[in-house]
């Protein structure tokens, strides 16, 4: 088991190393760092000298990824990608090209895209599980055919939809909670619940479809039938049996996505004005700052990578019959 | 007649697409899950839909140089049958079916004094003298003309269909999903009929901002989904079949390499990965202004980008799913048969394991569609979707939400992107589950 993790660990930086490669290249195939001077010292009226004060302040003066006037190993240290690679890989995020701490930052705004994403996950994983198991309960009937419509209707809906509509009738016509922002401490929690709301409505199309194909896989299987058989009532056979067997495949589903509540929801949070990772990351986008938008895509790729970690270690702990070798 | 990147993609499409439903209609064994698609009635009917769908996009994908224009642009043939509609813009908002502007301003009266009212619009409704009493009586008569004529339209059309077919395929007609297929027809172009000859008269979907027609936009907008929903497929399935049949058939160090490829990709999150390279193209195409000289050919260029770079982020799960396909399909018996026959490596992928992995190639690109139809409009809305002067239901949704806070609501670019998107992602939702109750061999047993 140990062995296993630490060859898992291992097969991690490779990984990453591309993962690095790979949004360097993207960014600096057209982006000269002369470029990025320009952009953050503003278009207009930029002299020469800034620029390469602002390169040599942010590191930017050095080349690329090959530097040829040094000798030895320093030919490959003395660069931009390994200066500011290397950081990475020790989770020092360093500065962002506006100034900022950028680990700070991340340290401060994880916990309001937690708060956002923990609930919706908890939340809206029960009303899945509820409806899809409800849904199989009365399955060939006209209740059943009547949702499953309603879930192909309400999968067919854009999430902006789901946002846009509920901001208008919640907030703004019913005026039940604000409409955006954020509050630290207990406040936060008059802001929370209507992100929450509508997260979990508009997941429960495809959330809801996606059980109930689980659930009717398992109905089929022999344990089922002897449940019955011992007469068990058809819903104590459902919400016991089935669903303890089912949890498996649920289980392992949410495990690689555990790690990612932390990079949060992209367009949850800049709707709603939640400072959390997500508004961080689409802040960054368009500020064009591209030591955020590299310390973020490292970050959840690294989560990404743990999640999956985290699936196969949970299998184990499960499902005595997986093996870990 | 001038052929843009996408255009050209989409005709190619169109045309394989047609080509390859005509091969598998040949083959016997492919007849079977066609048939179950005929005859399923859900099925038929989101095809209709997604039929006249394309038939709009594709209207809107042959372009020309407009000699007649004043301004000698380049125009679709879409734009050239629309251009009543087009035409007819306002100053700026305005309700739908209004005859009025939505904000006041100040108008002169014929005598010379100023008053400060709602001015009349230009076009909407502008045949009427006194539009406060005959407003409503008006709309419904037109909408009543409209609907006749294009009832008329219909049943001429049903009439000769059913004298051309009524011995020949008798037991169609009383066929069930026949009928319905030919009601859904009825109901999309009458009612379409019925709204383009109100627009005529009448903004249907009011306008926006600038007091362009918001109909005319969501219809111009069909083209930017369809585009997305399928170039983006068509980028990633050579990629998908390819890497995953490789990775499955050779394993060893051909499947390390493509495992570590696609899991490097799969690590980074989509949408940063969409944003950086979106970023990469902006900054490009302003460090080279002299390459895209028009500001069509810019826009179908970020199109085009925008549909390579979300084939690049959604090729893997494909792959991963071939990939575990064809490590089945390897050991199977007429596999091993194959080998010890002697024929060629090639062959065998061309000849006995590619047919066989065609089911979920099928059933993930009809899956993928509506996503990407959805995904365009959230990133649309973060900006690093199409390009914003592209006709898009995101940058629609995107231009309308600032305007959700003004009393009265501007609602009507919302609504119309809404229905319309609904409408297309619906029929994409229930067409993908027909073609996956077909397909796959697993429910395909359940009957």
């Amino acid at each position: 088991m140990i062995h296993y993790i630490i060859r898992r660990c291992l097969y991690a930086v490779p990984l990453l190393l591309g993962v690095n490669v790979l949004t360097f290249v993207l960014f600096f195939v057209v982006n000269s760092p002369d470029d990025m001077a320009r952009m953050q010292l503003g278009q207009k009226h930029v002299t020469e000298q800034a620029v390469q004060n602002w390169k040599h302040q942010h590191g930017y003066d050095r080349p690329l990824l090959w530097n040829d006037a040094k000798s030895g190993l320093e030919r490959i240290t003395d660069t931009i990608f390994y200066r500011k690679s290397v950081g990475l890989f020790l989770f020092d995020f360093g500065i962002s090209d506006s100034g900022r701490n950028i680990g700070a930052d991340i340290g401060q705004r994880m916990w309001p895209s937690l708060a956002l994403a923990i609930p919706s996950l908890l939340v809206g994983l029960m009303v899945n599980i509820t409806v899809a198991l409800l849904m199989v309960l009365f399955r060939s009937t006209y209740l059943e055919f009547g949702s499953i419509v309603l879930c192909v209707i309400l999968m067919s809906i854009s999430s902006l939809f789901y946002i846009i509509g509920g901001q208008f009738l919640i907030g703004k016509l019913l005026k039940l909670v604000p409409i955006s922002g954020y509050d630290t401490g207990l406040e936060a929690i008059k802001f929370l619940i209507l992100p929450v709301l509508i997260s979990v409505i508009a997941g429960i199309g495809s959330g809801a479809r996606w059980y109930r194909t689980l659930f009717l896989e398992e109905v089929e299987k022999d344990y089922v039938r002897t449940a019955r058989a011992k007469g068990l009532s058809e819903p104590r056979v459902l919400f016991k049996h089935v669903l303890n067997n089912a949890m498996i495949p649920i289980l392992t589903g949410v495990v690689v996505i555990l790690p990612l509540l932390f990079m949060g929801s992209l367009i949850m949070e800049s709707f709603f004005s939640i400072p959390g990772l997500g508004s961080y990351t689409i802040d960054a986008i368009n500020r064009q700052d591209f030591a955020i938008v590299r310390s973020m895509v490292f970050l959840g790729s690294a989560l990404y990578i743990l999640g999956l970690l985290l699936t196969d270690i949970s299998y184990t702990l499960v499902d005595p019959r997986v093996r870990l070798s | 007649m001038i052929v843009l990147w996408t255009d050209a993609l989409l005709f190619l499409l169109v045309l394989t697409l047609s080509g390859m439903v005509a091969y598998m209609g040949r083959k016997p064994h492919m007849r079977r899950p066609l048939k179950k698609i005929a005859h399923s009635k859900s099925g038929m009917v989101s095809l209709v839909v997604l039929l006249f769908f394309l038939l709009i996009g594709l209207l809107d994908s042959i372009h020309f140089k407009d000699e007649g224009s004043h301004l000698n642009d380049v125009i679709s043939v879409l734009d050239y049958l629309a251009r009543p509609i087009q035409e007819n813009s306002e100053k700026t908002y305005s309700a739908p079916f209004s005859a009025y502007q939505y904000s006041k301003e100040n108008i002169m009266m014929a005598d010379g004094s100023k008053f400060w009212g709602y001015p009349r619009l230009k076009y909407g409704g502008a045949h009427l003298d006194r539009p406060e009493e005959q407003l409503a009586g008006d709309i419904a008569l037109k909408a009543f003309i409209g609907f006749s004529k294009g009832a008329a339209l219909m049943l001429f059309f049903l009439l000769l269909l059913w004298s051309f077919y009524k011995d020949r395929h008798r037991h169609l007609w009383v066929h069930g999903t026949t009928k319905a297929v030919l009601a859904t027809l009825f109901i999309i172009v009458t009612s379409f009929y019925t709204l383009v000859y109100l627009s005529a008269f009448y903004h249907v979907l009011g306008t926006d901002k600038v007091g362009e027609d918001v109909f005319y936009q969501a219809i111009k907008s069909i083209r930017t989904g369809l585009v997305i929903g399928t170039l983006t497929t068509m980028i990633m399935l050579p990629l998908a079949i390819l890497f995953g049949i490789m990775a499955g058939y050779f394993r060893g160090w051909v499947d390390d390499v493509i495992q570590y490829v696609y899991t490097t990709l799969n690590s980074i999150p989509s949408v940063l990965l969409i944003a950086a390279s979106i970023l990469m193209v902006q900054v490009y195409m302003a460090n080279h202004p002299e390459q895209f000289n028009s500001l069509l050919l810019r826009a179908d260029m970020r199109l085009l980008f925008l549909c390579m770079i979300l084939g690049v982020t959604n090729w893997t799960g494909l792959c991963r799913m071939l990939r575990a396909e064809t490590l089945k399909l390897r050991e199977m018996e007429y596999v091993q048969a194959a080998q010890a026959l002697g024929v060629t490596r090639t062959m065998i992928l061309f000849r006995h394991i590619l047919p066989n992995v065609m089911h979920i190639v099928l059933i993930s690109v009809v899956l993928d569609f509506s996503s990407l139809v959805l995904a365009e409009a959230v990133l649309s809305y973060i900006n690093i979707g199409v390009d914003p002067t592209t006709y898009s239901w995101g940058n629609m949704i995107n231009g309308a939400r600032l305007e959700m806070a003004r009393d009265p609501v501007v609602w009507w670019s919302l609504l119309a992107a809404f229905l319309f998107m609904f409408t297309l992602v619906l029929a994409a939702n229930l067409f993908a589950d027909a073609v996956r109750n077909a397909f796959d061999p697993r429910r395909a047993e359940h009957g």
